[in-house]
């Protein structure tokens, strides 16, 4: 977004030559794109928006809070707080660690390994859920793990057994499902920036003896950290709103495995129109605060940038 | 925020520690789609006579989906202590990973079918085009809305009551079964996944003049949609939709729970679970029970799926299966 500003502002000052041109040509031209794209938007954004709290609110505010009294749904709630504070901070370790290894060193492999950290983007959600299905289901490897007459570790085949320990259809493979398909937003934000930083300060700092750790956490930390922050909000946003992968994995037992992406689904089939929207509601409110947070960030973020400027 | 991630991480791995150290018997329910509601009020109602028997606390706990999909979920590894469908077909892919016993037909009474139901029509506001009967539905006029044969229990009792009806009209054979199921298809402007996705297509969309569907479904559309003013058309024949139920032997085993996966079943073949299926809209196959509301079952011939089609087995390869009856006729309509 940054970068995309400065860019039109560096074309705009080299095409000063035409200006003339360009305004004489504006009216209409400026008048038509403007509303076309003011039209776009409120078809296609503002209007299902605001169809979504008009629904949610149709029969009184007393209807619309009890759809948040009801034990699924807090249910519902509970599990999406639950796997988003799970998948996030996991894709969070593993997104720096990964655009550290990319941005700072030289390997073998490394484009295979951000190619594949945008696998999840590649392929459709329902995949990213039987993926799991075919290598934790019960006719997967893990089931046939489980039934292994003769398995490599007697032991642990024992232990999983005992502690009847369930993957999919349970807590567990919707953490995994969600952590796969949010898996690249936190790293896809971090790589690139972290690559135009190059590596001269830490190397600065290296050299004036600060250890590894103390050059992450005093250097290169402070310097990705709104972008670290860009990428956690949109990776929460997506971990919280997942619903296919999810769908594949859950086995939609009430009060259990239902997320709240999926809960709307059910209500919705229910004729329970508005709890439907209530619930639906709650995900677009989150979406709206997402994206409050993520402008705040990045004008924190060029007003941070500005005063290094006026100072240097 | 680097703590408040760890200690939410922290606060995640407690809340799953516990959850799975759950001390009271769980007993996993299995559906289709639109048996909550009953079995929300059966549950309460059996938990409430298995506590009369003395019998130690339960936690009963529900599953509700597409049909194929819930099956598909149980063979890959969904817990079900119970499974509870609207197909004898459904059922039978439990047979494959041998989750369940092949007698298991005969192990509940009535063929484990304690509940039945019946595919009939639903029209707009005063019945503008005067529908009446199946034969009606091959109008060139009439749009009909009729879920996915291949993907929904509903779409396939239709399909097969009108394949029925056909069959027993005077001088019906395969060949005018056939053309009249073609002509019906050729009416039909959307083909919906599943039921409810029907359901949507006529009520909210205004989509079709008739919407076929389960009894059990009927009131239900009628009255949430109060406004539209749909009115129920019986017609003059239709199909038995029986729903078979199940004990998923092989789970059942692992957790310990068959003795309460029985007595669940068996409850469900009680006076006082008939009633509650009256009330929602399921046919009870108590007679007493079915006779007391005689008023809300409009009393036509149903023919099973059995009767006419030998079994569920030979009806989906015959018409459901790749390159079968419905793919032809739909392909050319």
């Amino acid at each position: 977004m940054a970068s995309a500003t400065a860019s039109l502002s560096t074309h705009r000052e080299r095409g000063t030559g035409h200006a003339r041109r360009a305004t004489q040509d504006a009216p209409w031209v400026k008048w038509t794109l403007l509303t076309i794209a003011l039209l776009f938007v409120g078809f296609f954004l503002v209007m299902p928006l605001a169809a979504v709290f008009t629904e949610a609110f149709r029969r009184g505010a007393g209807a619309y809070f009890a759809a948040f009294s009801d034990a699924d749904a807090l249910a519902a709630i509970k599990l999406t707080l639950i796997t988003a504070a799970i998948a996030v901070p996991a894709n969070l370790v593993f997104g720096v660690a990964a655009s550290w290894a990319i941005a700072k060193f030289n390997f073998r492999g490394k484009s295979l390994l951000i190619t594949l950290i945008d696998l999840p983007f590649a392929v459709s959600p329902v995949i990213s859920g039987l993926i799991y299905v075919l290598v934790f289901g019960a006719q997967g490897w893990y089931g046939q793990y489980l039934n292994a007459d003769e398995p490599w570790f007697p032991w642990l085949q024992q232990w999983l057994i005992e502690q009847d320990f369930r993957i999919i259809f349970a807590v567990p493979g919707i953490v995994l499902a969600t952590i796969f398909v949010t898996f690249p937003f936190v790293a896809r934000e971090l790589i690139p920036l972290m690559q135009s930083q190059g590596t001269d300060e830490e190397m600065a700092a290296i050299t004036l003896g600060a250890s590894g750790w103390q050059t992450f956490w005093r250097v290169t930390l402070p310097n990705i950290k709104w972008g670290l922050f860009y990428g956690v909000i949109l990776c929460n946003a997506r971990a919280m709103g997942e619903f296919g992968a999810v769908s594949v994995v859950s086995g939609h037992i009430r009060g259990e495995t239902n997320t709240m992406p999926l809960h709307v689904e059910i209500l919705y089939n229910e004729y329970n129109f508005v709890a439907a929207f209530a619930v639906a509601s709650l995900l677009a409110l989150l979406a709206l605060v997402t994206l409050a947070l993520k402008s705040l960030v990045e004008w924190r973020h060029t007003q941070s940038l500005r005063s290094e400027n006026s100072e240097s | 925020m680097k703590t408040s991630f760890f200690r939410g991480a922290l606060f995640a791995g407690a809340f799953l520690g516990t959850s799975l150290l759950g001390g009271a018997a769980e007993l996993l329910n299995v559906s289709y789609d639109v048996t909550r509601e009953f079995y929300k009020d059966f549950n309460a109602a059996f938990l409430a006579h298995w506590k009369a028997q003395g019998g130690e606390s339960l936690n009963i706990k529900q599953s509700h989906g597409g049909s194929s999909k819930q099956v598909r979920s149980v063979i890959d590894g969904l817990q079900a202590d119970v499974v509870t469908m609207n197909q004898v077909l459904d059922i039978e892919q439990l047979l494959g990973p041998k989750l369940i016993a092949p007698d298991w037909q005969s192990r509940l009474p009535n063929q484990s079918v304690p509940y039945t139901s019946t595919i009939l029509f639903i029209v707009r506001k005063g019945n503008p085009k005067g529908i009446k009967d199946w034969s009606d539905l091959v109008r060139s006029d009439v749009k009909t809305i009729i879920p996915n044969p291949k993907t929904s229990g509903n779409g396939r009792y239709s399909y097969l009551a009108a394949w029925g009806y056909a069959l027993r009209q005077p001088g019906g054979d395969e060949a005018a079964a056939r053309e009249f199921v073609r002509k019906l298809f050729s009416n039909v402007p959307v083909l919906d996944a599943g039921g409810r996705g029907a359901t949507t297509s006529f009520a909210r969309n205004s989509i079709g003049d008739v919407l076929l569907t389960f009894e059990n479904e009927v009131s239900l559309t009628i009255r949430e949609f109060e406004s539209e003013g749909f009115e129920l058309v019986v017609p003059t024949t239709s199909i038995l939709a029986e729903n078979p139920v199940v004990w998923v032997d092989k789970v059942v085993e692992r957790k310990k729970t068959a003795a309460q996966a029985k007595a669940y079943l068996e409850f469900l073949y009680s006076p006082e679970a008939q009633e509650i299926a009256a009330k929602h809209n399921f046919r009870p196959s108590d007679p007493a029970v079915l006779a007391r509301h005689a008023d809300r079952f409009p009393n036509i011939p149903l023919f099973s799926v059995a009767e006419v089609f030998g079994s569920w087995a030979e009806a989906q390869k015959v018409h459901f299966a790749d390159g079968g009856i419905f793919d032809q006729i739909y392909e050319k309509r």
